[in-house]
């Protein structure tokens, strides 16, 4: 009976304690933000094209496809009442507020996310954050801010290529393929969708954006050196940031109704 | 440096379209005029209260899109709506004493002026204005009426 209080105790203070490392690491980050924007800013542009760049394809496809599906759904299913002038309204309203930022964000981790955390990893198995501690180097200036920063600049620009691109595939579908009028199904936009949402798109992929690069390098950084622990790290960050990005999205849109 | 060049140029390609995006986002200005006529030729209406009519608003004549509205203004001279609509070029043979009336497409539907084709062997041409007009309706008002009505006809 002791030892199952003993072992329950131990698991809530190790909870306890990586959540705590996890707040201490996060604002090690930020403090270190200012300067490598400032002093190494070449080094953030990297990781911005890294992270941001290089996953354009797969944003910009599934954007693409995310957008004609919301406008099948939205005609197929307003055109019952007469209402297909909406299809563009439901397709931006579900682009901009929701399924923009999330499903930028849950690509994110999976395209630039895992990316980040295998490379810490890695060069954390090979000694090669050590060797940087060594000649009196930063790791976590020189490697995770850098990187950390490029996710967080990446992100809100990826979530907004997504809908950009996710509304010219409502559009294609909307307009092109069921012929709803062009004028219509663009005013009803306008008319309808307020800067306030838009606003509210952009806060929650900043807010996203932060979450999963935060989790990408602090999984790399703490993974265990060897190449299952590399391997555990990544799938740990995809799975962390998913559940992350859903329940702060969640909360967010509950504070903001 | 080679690569740092083609990181730099797909960095800077990057951040451009991202905020052209965020650009386009905010502004929802993008598609609307996409109304393609080799030759359009302008006309003006004007409308006692025009409702929620707004530019890029279908002009239909007959159910079929043949112009888009361009301006909806307020003249404080004569206290009206002046409503600014092109016309596609090819049907160049519309009455001059065409009635131009908004119209709600369905219930939910957004407003659109309808034309309706008079008699006249004149026909609008570029500059030209609309002389018969029906304001939109405003459910409001209409509602209004029928409760007056409705009240004074008890009283009876």
């Amino acid at each position: 009976m002791t030892a199952l209080f003993r072992e329950i105790y131990n698991a809530v203070t190790e909870f306890l304690r990586t959540f705590g490392a996890f707040q201490l690491f996060f604002l090690r980050l930020l403090r270190h933000s200012p300067g490598m924007l400032v002093s190494r800013f070449d080094l953030v542009v990297m990781q911005v094209f890294n992270s941001g760049a290089l996953s354009l394809v797969i944003i910009m496809v599934s954007g693409l496809f995310v957008g004609g599906v919301l406008g099948l759904q939205g005609y197929s299913n307003l055109s019952r009442f007469n209402a297909e002038d909406w299809t563009g309204v439901a397709a931006a309203f579900g682009l901009v507020k929701e399924l923009g930022p999330v499903i930028t964000a849950l690509l994110f981790a999976g395209r630039a996310g895992t990316a980040l955390t295998s490379e810490i990893g890695l060069m954390k198995a090979t000694d090669q954050l050590s060797a940087m501690e060594m000649m009196a180097v930063n790791p976590v200036r020189r490697v995770l801010v850098p990187r950390f920063l490029g996710g967080v600049i990446a992100m809100p620009l990826l979530a907004a290529i997504f809908s950009a691109v996710g509304m010219f595939g409502a559009h294609l579908v909307g307009v092109e393929m069921f012929g709803v009028d062009v004028g219509s199904f663009w005013q009803q936009i306008q008319l309808t969708v307020e800067l306030d949402d838009v606003k509210e798109g952009i806060f929650k992929s900043i807010v996203f954006g932060v979450a999963a690069s935060l989790i990408a390098v602090w999984e790399g950084y703490n993974a265990i050196p060897t190449a299952e622990g590399v391997g555990r790290a990544t799938t740990r960050t995809v799975v962390i940031t998913a559940i992350a990005v859903l329940v702060f999205d969640f909360m967010i849109t509950a504070a903001m109704i | 440096m080679q690569q740092t060049r083609s990181v730099e140029v797909g960095t800077g390609l990057f951040v451009l379209l991202g905020m052209g995006a965020l650009f386009f986002l905010t502004t929802q200005t993008t598609g609307g005029n996409d109304f393609t006529a080799e030759e359009v030729y302008e006309v003006e209406a004007r409308f006692e209260n025009v409702g929620s009519l707004r530019t890029r608003a279908p002009v239909a004549m007959s159910g079929v899109t043949i112009g888009r509205v361009t301006n909806v203004a307020f003249d404080p001279v004569s206290l009206e709506a002046v409503v600014t609509l092109v016309i596609d070029g090819q049907y160049d043979q519309i009455p001059d004493d065409t009635d131009a009336s908004i119209l709600t497409s369905g219930i939910l539907g957004s407003q659109y002026i309808g034309l309706q084709a008079g008699g006249s062997d004149i026909y609008l041409e570029d500059g030209s204005e609309i002389l018969f007009t029906q304001s939109a309706i405003v459910l409001e008002n209409l509602i209004g009426k029928f409760l007056v009505n409705a009240g004074s006809g008890k009283d009876d």
